[in-house]
């Protein structure tokens, strides 16, 4: 279906979210929506999709001008959208996700189940997707969610889908065979509104790309005439990076802060959680090294890390740092300079009701720093100074759940003591803007630079090659011993990871 | 205890359980849709006064009936506009309206306290209440225990086998995504939270009209909170919470049938025993020991034990819609 947007005004009080912005999406063609975070993408998508109705501006479909005030009113016209974080029940089965909010007849119908359950694996396989309809969706992957999502969607037979962020949370394997679903989908005739932060995503998917920045659009480019690229992936990419941010974005350096004095020592270490049980080769992380986790996600990862912050005790094996850590309890490893930020900013790394101020005058008393009553105009002091020394988007009273994600990354890093030894990361720049993920690295780096050893896993291998002194990769119940990061390349790491240990 | 006491003590339990059942309905059909509420306990003594009061004023039972359905819906639709449209905290709401609705019946009850009225006729059904023991337990009762059998079964069937069903539990759990669904969210809520007040209201009525006849100062007090528990003990399941009604009614009827047998004991003993031992029933049925229990089970029985003994409660319960 074609779809045009024409001049869409929406404002959010002061905030000019979408200004102007027209976007005209082919059938047949996967167009790709390109910005930073907070750039107005998802607010022109949940325009379209009936989320949030426009100030002004016009849709037209197939020409004809539209009335979507309503999701219903999307779908009844033909649009679907894969939203970032799955819309689903995890508590029902995928057959009940499926059927629930199926157009038509009245509420006291019978459920077909039997028949909904033919139709579900008849477009499963047409798209490649192996999912079993009976299976609880709370149990899926965000990958296994997104490809249900899918299924249902070409079910409501969609005609232009709309895919926002789609790559952020799942595997490699997953994104291929979701790209690939994808391509089918517009080979079939179906135009596709491809939204991402992700230059590498988009220049590997998109026909077509629209750039937005501070909800304006910044220009437009062709990248494919009848599937092929019209010209080097390089050139296209620093191309739409100064679109996207306007000047031209340096990677950091590559030098080391590595010290030849090992910091801690793991030997002999086996892990367990009663899902998965891991040998650890042996393992000396040295002052000032960044070492990358790579493997798809829960190959155990987790458990290294958490081993390392004194969460996990190991089943076997020794944690040296300073001292033997070795059962130690969880106080032990914080006073050995131990830091751990987990992926889940949210639930697990910061408290979402607490404010930025509050924040730091917890960590005072918890560091049994305090008083009894809270030193509000420190508490403030200390609050500004992260903002201005990490560039939080944000005030010392805004509460941690209203900041963006780059910022509540900044935050947690913010509230990082001065003195460590280790830091633990999992995911460090997921759902981040490109800034905001350099940003983080710049401060990482300066860390490693006053010999702060930095573990981190993360999905996305660009990350892992870039950053890591070594890489460990984690594939199928085996951790291999860590590799030089130099004798690696994107490719080999992929295969190591896919299986094959000596690639 | 002879077979004939034991028929006698649980066709009096079926009975006794009738208008809790109602109730556990009710509310487990409000809570599917992801509100609580919680008034009621309030409202089973509100409505149950109006019912008895109306059927008194009328004559007829079915007025009765009709009046408390209203009540309950009335108060089922100010928990609904103060939830879902001012989105304010579901247990205030709730509980303010619990006990303004307590008083209530006793202020405006006060004219009907030890007045004779209207009941529901017996109506044994020919055949059936012939067959040994489960026509004396099941089918020798009256109207509204036959209904609520009907109830149970309509609102198990609608839940999980209807279209409608399907919609109002997604509202319940993930509200966002049954509105992306074209699911009209708002609307199914007050629908089903003031269906279900409906059916609390008539579980008054089914108390002052029926199996706790007449009205007196807080005739029914305490009932509602019990169903708010069982819904819960249920897995907010129609045919496990009509069990734990059941379960209620049995250790109800246990009590004065020990009432009689043991005369010693002060009479508030067995009126609070119920109680107690629901507690305690709710305390080992529920909670970590089973999940872990489940997840010894072999492979093949624990999805089954899964889907049936583990309920976690909606997960969009008590949560206000946000559309953004």
């Amino acid at each position: 279906m074609l779809v045009e947007l024409r001049h869409i005004h929406k404002r959010f009080g002061a905030v000019h979210a979408n200004n102007d912005v027209s976007l005209t999406a082919r059938p047949g063609r996967v167009h790709g929506l390109l910005g930073e975070n907070g750039a107005g993408k998802s607010t022109l998508a949940k325009i379209l999709t009936g989320f949030i109705t426009r100030d002004s501006g016009d849709i037209l479909l197939d020409g004809k001008p539209a009335r979507i005030s309503t999701p219903a009113d999307a779908t009844a016209a033909g649009i679907g959208m894969l939203h970032q974080d799955p819309l689903d029940v995890p508590a029902m089965t995928a057959l009940d996700n499926f059927m629930a909010g199926m157009p038509g007849r009245s509420p006291v119908t019978v459920l077909r189940g039997a028949a909904a359950e033919k139709r579900f694996r008849e477009i499963a396989a047409g798209l490649g997707f192996k999912l079993d309809p009976r299976d609880r969706v709370g149990d899926f992957t965000v990958g296994e969610r997104q490809q249900l999502e899918v299924i249902r969607l070409m079910a409501l037979g969609v005609r232009t889908l709309i895919l926002d962020e789609p790559t952020t949370g799942i595997s490699a394997a997953q994104k291929d065979q979701l790209f690939e679903a994808v391509r089918q989908m517009a080979r079939e005739g179906r135009s596709i509104i491809f939204v991402s932060h992700k230059l590498e995503d988009v220049c590997a998917l998109c026909d077509e790309v629209t750039v937005m920045r501070r909800g304006e659009v910044m220009g437009g480019r062709v990248l494919r005439e009848e599937g092929r690229l019209l010209d080097t992936p390089a050139r296209i990419s620093s191309d739409l990076v100064t679109l996207m941010f306007g000047r031209e974005l340096a990677s950091p350096s590559r030098e080391t802060h590595r010290q030849e004095q090992p910091a801690f020592t793991l030997s002999g270490v086996v892990l367990d959680d009663r899902r998965l049980r891991i040998a650890l080769p042996e393992i000396a992380i040295r002052r000032g090294e960044i070492i990358g986790l790579a493997g798809l996600e829960g190959s155990g990862q987790r458990l290294l890390l958490q081993h390392c912050a004194g969460l996990l005790p190991a089943t076997a094996g020794r944690l040296l740092g300073r001292t033997d850590l070795t059962h130690k309890p969880h106080k032990a490893y914080l006073r050995a300079g131990i830091m751990y930020l987990p992926a889940d900013r949210l639930k697990e790394g910061l408290i979402g009701g607490l404010t930025l101020q509050e924040h730091v005058a917890l960590r005072r008393s918890v560091a049994g720093k305090a008083g009894t009553f809270v030193n509000r105009a420190s508490a403030l002091d200390g609050a500004e100074k992260a903002i201005t020394a990490l560039n939080i988007r944000g005030r010392p009273d805004s509460r941690v759940e209203r900041l963006s994600g780059g910022n509540q990354q900044r935050a947690q890093l913010a509230l990082m003591p001065a003195q460590l030894d280790l830091i633990l990361m999992e995911h460090p720049t997921r759902g981040l803007d490109v800034e905001s993920a350099m940003w983080v690295w710049k401060l990482l780096r300066e860390r490693c630079a006053s010999g702060t050893s930095i573990l981190f896993a993360s999905a996305d291998l660009d990350e892992i090659m870039q950053y890591s002194d070594r890489v460990i990769v984690f594939s199928g119940g085996q951790v291999a011993p860590p590799v030089e990061a130099n004798a690696l390349d994107v490719d080999r790491l992929g295969r190591r990871i896919g299986g094959q240990m000596d690639a | 205890m002879k077979l004939e006491e034991l028929v006698i003590l649980i066709a009096t339990a079926v009975a006794a359980a009738t208008p809790l059942v109602f109730a556990v309905i009710g509310e487990t059909i409000t809570e599917r849709a992801g509100i609580v509420n919680l008034s009621a306990d309030g409202t089973i003594l509100l409505a149950g006064m109006a019912g008895f009061g109306a059927a008194r004023a009328t004559d007829s039972i079915w007025v009765g009936f009709l009046a408390a359905a209203l009540v309950g819906a009335a108060v089922a639709a100010i928990v609904a506009y103060g939830a879902i449209t001012l989105k304010q905290s579901q247990i205030a709401i709730g509980f303010i309206l619990a006990l303004l609705c307590a008083d209530l019946s006793s202020f405006l009850g006060a004219p009907l306290v030890l007045q004779p009225g209207p009941q529901v006729p017996a109506l044994p059904i020919p055949g059936l209440a012939d067959v040994p023991i489960i026509g004396r337990i099941f089918f020798s009762s009256d109207g509204m225990v036959y209904a609520s059998y009907l109830v149970i079964g309509l609102a198990w069937l609608y839940l999980y086998r209807m279209r409608g069903g399907l919609a109002l539990r997604a509202v319940g759990e993930q509200p966002a995504a049954a509105f992306a669904r074209g699911v009209p969210v708002v609307r199914l809520r007050y629908l089903y939270t003031i269906l279900g007040g409906a059916l609390i209201g008539i579980a008054g009525a089914a108390f002052t009209l029926d199996m706790k006849t007449g009205w007196t100062y807080r005739h029914t007090a305490g009932y509602g909170w019990i169903a708010l528990a069982i819904v819960i003990f249920g897995g907010w399941n129609p045919l496990r919470g009509a069990m734990g009604a059941y379960l209620f009614g049995f250790l109800e009827a246990l009590a004065s049938f020990a009432q009689s047998r043991v005369p010693g004991v002060p009479t508030q003993v067995f009126a609070v025993l119920p109680f107690v031992l629901m507690i305690l029933v709710l305390a080992a049925t529920s909670g970590e020991w089973l999940t872990r229990l489940i997840q010894r089970a072999p492979p093949a029985l624990r999805r089954l034990l899964s889907a049936n003994l583990n309920a976690p409660a909606p997960a969009g319960l008590g949560k206000a819609f946000e559309q953004d």
